[in-house]
């Protein structure tokens, strides 16, 4: 399955990443190469997935695993074989979160076992304008392991290659900025701030959208 | 050795004042090389990098088109079908566009696939009609059925601007690969692109150049603070002198026309130039993207080559091509 999923992303998600975003990447070289690390990226799109699956080098790309909602991308078996072998996803039960079950197991047990876990703070898809309230998953695993880097990603235009709701997707040119890792602060108030501050600086160095 | 003899016919088969303005080239950027290696070395204080990366992005684009224009007029026409998906994908990224506008982007992708199924199928008079007048009517109808009126004029331009520069002006330059032989081609009609090629970054570089050493009086400070009297004078007379020389060489013109063209191009590669200016400026951005490393996007270092292609091709069709 590993070496199906490998010829997948190098062989589909990067030629398709390119033509539909031009995958203009700045700061590439501080994408962390090995696990366990934690990236957090700004969500507009499910190009955001397909864009991070793409720009890491192929030597880390195995270990590469998108958090994802298990209420959305496991919602039929076809979809959710593709999720899990394919996109490679840590499925989280986020309709569960308010029960007290543990949501974030299956993402602690691919931290555990190496693996580069992306995230998406914000929960959701949002506009693609502003960055949404984010979450506090991210603060909770990056205490849980203290000695993985937290990378910051902003991805500036996949709202407009596939708004939310919108089925088929219109090239348009995207960027990629990874930012310096963030070390876990010790407390979860100051971390997520630390976290919000740079995606925010990230965003400000982004090329101008300009639609409306 | 079946491979030797196959690469060798290949090579025979290619009209030979092609091979040797391709070598030319290669002869010109392997001097650039060696002054950037040399500089670096010279002045070890001096950052030279960027000059470095710029001339290794000349090496893939000179590879890319080099490659494309021997293997013939398919490969040159999906080479510039993607130069021009680029572009347009750079300037549609760009250019202030409304929410609701997404179908007509994707319209705008369907436009320029059929306007390069025109060039492969060899039908010049759609090529000919089909963006000035049909997308034009075209695309500004399915942006009104869509029913967003705020602003609706403004992006309506900016659409018809991107397809007849990305798209229209830049297929010309793969049009003139369907120049049959029978119109007396000395280099083949790969010569013929070659030569616009040529021409116009040498033009490119050479007011770059000119503009570095001399250059004292802006021309439009406003738009373009590089651009000088000084360059645009230098480029416009070496070119225009390259043109003269080198153009009975590689392309059927002679008397009157040469003399047009050797006068005409360099001004249009710098209108291109200052024109693209003047959006990137409205925009608010300095390049377009980073898709060539040292250069910027592919509309930057396109730019003149949008308005240097159509007026090039319309004046060998006045003055030496039968077909057009």
């Amino acid at each position: 399955m590993g070496w199906l999923r490998f010829l997948l992303l190098v062989l589909v998600a990067r030629p398709l990443a390119l033509f539909l975003t031009g995958a203009d990447v700045t700061g590439r070289e501080r994408l962390p190469l090995k696990g366990p690390a934690i990236v957090a990226a700004n969500h507009s799109s499910h190009v955001d997935t397909l864009l991070l699956l793409a720009i890491f080098p192929s030597r880390a790309v195995s270990r590469v695993r998108p958090v994802a909602a298990a209420d959305y991308f496991l919602r039929d078996p076809v979809i959710g074989w593709f999720s899990r072998h394919v996109i490679g996803i840590v499925p989280v039960a986020r309709l569960k979160a308010s029960s007290g079950e543990d949501v974030l197991a299956p993402a602690r047990a691919a931290l555990a076992a190496g693996d580069i876990v992306v995230v998406f703070p914000e929960g959701t898809r949002g506009d693609g304008d502003e960055l949404g309230q984010l979450k506090g998953g991210v603060a909770r695993l990056a205490e849980a392991f203290p000695e993985a880097p937290v990378t910051p990603v902003w991805i500036q235009g996949a709202g407009r290659v596939l708004p939310k709701g919108e089925a088929i997707p219109a090239p348009l040119n995207c960027a990629v900025l990874v930012g310096e890792p963030l070390i876990w602060t010790g407390d979860r108030p100051t971390f997520m701030a630390r976290l919000r501050e740079s995606l925010l600086a990230l965003k400000d160095e982004a090329p101008p959208l300009r639609w409306s | 050795m079946d491979i030797v003899a196959t690469v060798r016919a290949f090579f025979a088969a290619q009209p030979p004042v092609l091979l040797i303005g391709l070598a030319g080239v290669v002869a010109l950027l392997s001097v650039a090389g060696a002054i950037a290696t040399a500089l670096t070395a010279l002045r070890p204080g001096q950052d030279y990098r960027e000059l470095r990366q710029r001339i290794a992005s000349w090496w893939v684009m000179v590879a890319l088109l080099a490659g494309a224009l021997l293997l013939g007029w398919q490969a040159t026409v999906v080479v510039f079908a993607l130069i021009s998906f680029m572009a347009l994908r750079e300037f549609l990224s760009l250019a202030p566009i409304r929410k609701e506008d997404r179908p007509a982007i994707l319209a705008a992708y369907l436009a320029l696939t059929a306007a390069y199924g025109f060039i492969a199928a060899d039908r010049y008079m759609f090529y000919l009609v089909f963006i000035p007048v049909w997308t034009f009517l075209g695309l500004p109808f399915l942006m009104a059925m869509l029913g967003q009126t705020r602003g609706f004029l403004t992006t309506a331009a900016t659409f018809h601007w991107g397809l007849v520069t990305c798209v229209y002006n830049l297929g010309f330059a793969a049009f003139l690969m369907r120049t049959p032989n029978t119109d007396t081609l000395p280099a083949g009609a790969a010569g013929l692109v070659f030569f616009l090629l040529l021409v116009t970054e040498f033009n490119d570089v050479a007011q770059y150049v000119f503009g570095k050493l001399l250059g004292r009086h802006k021309i439009a400070p406003t738009v373009s603070p590089n651009k000088t009297w000084e360059g645009f004078l230098g480029g416009w007379l070496a070119t225009g002198l390259l043109i003269w020389f080198a153009g009975p060489v590689f392309t059927p013109l002679a008397g009157h026309g040469l003399l047009v063209v050797a006068m005409a191009l360099p001004v249009a590669g710098f209108a291109g130039d200052v024109t693209m200016s003047a959006v990137k400026r409205d925009i608010g951005v300095k390049d377009t993207s980073h898709a060539i490393p040292g250069h910027g996007g592919v509309l930057d270092r396109a730019d003149s080559l949008t308005f240097t292609a159509p007026l090039y091709f319309h004046l060998l069709a006045l003055f030496a091509l039968d077909k057009f």
